[in-house]
């Protein structure tokens, strides 16, 4: 498929005539004709693969069964929250009415309790994410650079994090289950078990590109940097401040970019492992409901993971350009 | 004139899995005020490690500096370096480069607006004033070692240390940057020490050439007076005979009593050794 699209970009480049509006149309279509011919193409082998394979859920769902679900999933979402709006005028009614017959009573407003729409879901697994990933990097740079600054405590603790590092987080997850459970008690808890258990599971699967990334940046800085700060004589604070911080501003940002990357594809398998509210619920309870519809749900799930891991992504890049003065670092 | 800065047997040994290095071996050098030194002899022969107990960055294993009556035990303001490679801070501006340095020396004794002057001053000094809100990455390798002698001269050092601070430029840069920091010294009579590569560089600008024998244990081997009239202009010195007799005095200490005898693996592995990596800067 590479070489379709590659000699596709030659047929569009060879037509090129040397005056500049042709080039800027000719950069357009290079930007933009040429990922949507992959796309296409894409798109024309997923629907023709899709028809020939039958599943006892029915055909799997090629890209026009997938855009329908779009439309009814959002649908969906409307009604329920339509549901809900209802169930709380309702409940006003009521209570309104036993405050006039008794002016004791106090109201008490129950929660709807309706099941969470796709819509939902996806809110509730970018909030693991990114509560995650910023507990991870609470916790991760200010250790990243304690370990790049001294050569006794990255010695101390180099074993641990090359040992724990490579462990799936998902590994992790009954551990952590049991012991928010046994710790996390409390009458009227702030968050629920759920979300505490993914967020824990998202930090943990951050962390260790974070450090690894923090302490190599802050270990590599030019010795001139450091003598520079050593002559005008920085104290400690100071020098991590005006000195290691930014320096290291590059590496820290490939970390967190590395360790988000792996968070968001983390949580899904998470969610779904251990039914926690998320995409990864979604798709578990599609998988478990077998409707005709499943696949197709499933299917735009998957689309909307890989476009929101992809938004991250990106998101991150652009504040990795603006946050950081080495630009080169932030083109990749 | 009285001695500002004694460098007294100064021994330098470097711990090596294979036992100690010696780089330095009795190093004995007075130094006046306002005079301009520099510090000559081959590659990995220790210029730069004298340089570095000067400015406090090594502790020398015997001997010590002794810098107006006082023992030099750590780097400070006082001893400012110029670097090889600039060393600015590239996330900051030239301006900004030169004001870490000023606050952090004068802190609260100068007021916002002094702070200010004094470090346009010595942006003005250096001829950086036109560029001084451009980022490092944004200037040439010139202008940036000039923000680097600013840096170093806003902080008002006794002794000034330049590590081959035009060792990176080409030619014509060079001799421009020469010439621009004669044109300093004239101003400000800085005490200067200066490592350098280059003959001509040295005698056009020192009051007196120390040259160095080859490591290990290297120490002074010669120093050379220069009593060329100031100001110097380079062009004048070409046919002046006392200028080529002193540039030749220079060549023969480096090239026949001190010639450089290439044994490639001992020398590769004196010069890691010695120069504690800075070598990769050259």
């Amino acid at each position: 498929m590479n070489t379709v699209i590659t000699s596709v970009g030659k047929l569009f480049s060879s037509t090129a005539a040397p005056s500049q509006g042709q080039n800027i149309l000719n950069n357009a279509l290079q930007l933009i004709g040429i990922p949507m011919m992959g796309i296409a193409v894409f798109l024309l082998l997923w629907g023709t693969a899709a028809q020939n394979i039958d599943t006892s859920l029915g055909k799997f769902p090629g890209p026009a069964a997938v855009y329908e679900q779009f439309g009814s999933l959002y649908n969906e979402h409307i009604a329920e929250r339509e549901k809900a709006a209802a169930f709380y005028e309702r409940q006003e009614e009521r209570n309104a009415k036993r405050v006039a017959q008794d002016p004791t009573y106090e109201p008490r407003i129950r929660k709807y309790t309706g099941k969470e729409t796709f819509l939902d879901q996806i809110f509730t697994s970018l909030l693991t994410v990114m509560s995650g990933f910023f507990l991870a990097a609470f916790l991760a740079i200010p250790l990243g650079i304690a370990i790049g600054l001294s050569k006794t405590l990255n010695t101390a603790v180099n074993p641990i994090i090359q040992i724990f590092r490579p462990v799936s987080p998902l590994a992790w997850l009954p551990l952590v289950t049991m012991v928010v459970s046994a710790l996390y008690v409390s009458p009227d808890p702030m968050v629920a078990k759920s979300f505490l258990n993914s967020l824990i599971t998202v930090t943990l699967c951050c962390i260790w590109p974070m450090v690894i990334n923090t302490s190599v940046g802050v270990a590599s800085i030019d010795n001139d940097l450091v003598n520079v700060s050593r002559v005008i004589r920085l104290p400690a604070l100071k020098h991590v401040q005006k000195i290691v911080l930014p320096a290291s501003v590059p590496a820290i940002f490939t970390g967190m970019r590395l360790s988000l990357g792996v968070a968001w594809m983390v949580l899904i398998a998470a969610e779904m492992l251990a039914q926690n509210p998320g995409l990864g619920k979604f798709v578990w309870d599609e998988f478990q409901n077998g409707s005709s519809e499943s696949l197709s749900r499933i299917m735009a799930a998957v689309v909307v993971i890989g476009f929101i891991g992809f938004l991250l992504d990106r998101t991150m890049l652009q504040v990795q350009r603006w946050a950081s003065w080495d630009k080169s670092s932030a083109s990749r | 004139m009285s001695v500002l800065l004694n460098i007294s047997q100064v021994d330098m040994e470097f711990p090596t899995p294979k036992g100690s290095f010696t780089a330095l071996k009795g190093v004995d050098l007075q130094i006046s005020k306002g005079e301009f030194v520099s510090l000559i002899g081959h590659s990995g022969c220790g210029k730069s490690t004298v340089l570095n107990i000067v400015a406090g960055l090594y502790q020398a294993t015997r001997g010590g500096v002794i810098l107006n009556d006082k023992e030099v035990t750590e780097p400070g303001p006082e001893r400012a370096v110029v670097f090889q490679n600039h060393s600015l801070l590239p996330w900051l501006t030239a301006y900004e480069n030169v004001e870490l340095a000023v606050k952090q020396v004068f802190g609260k004794s100068k007021s916002k607006r002094e702070t200010k002057e004094w470090i346009e001053h010595n942006l003005k000094l250096v001829h950086m004033d036109h560029a001084m809100h451009k980022r490092p990455d944004e200037i040439s390798g010139g202008m940036k070692q000039r923000v680097g002698i600013a840096r170093a001269l806003a902080m008002q050092p006794d002794v000034l240390l330049m590590d081959e601070p035009f060792g990176a430029l080409d030619a014509l840069t060079r001799a421009h940057m020469q010439d621009s920091l004669m044109e300093i010294q004239a101003e400000l009579n800085n005490t200067v020490i200066m490592i350098t590569h280059d003959v001509d560089e040295a005698v056009l600008l020192s009051d007196r050439i120390v040259m160095m024998t080859n490591g290990p244990a290297a120490t002074i081997g010669e120093i050379l007076d220069i009593k060329l009239e100031r100001p110097r202009s380079r062009l004048e010195l070409a046919n002046d005979v006392e200028y080529n007799r002193l540039r030749s005095e220079v060549l023969r200490f480096l090239y026949e009593k001190q010639r450089k005898v290439e044994h490639i693996t001992a020398d590769s592995s004196a010069k890691k050794t010695n120069k504690d990596g800075q070598e990769k800067a050259a």
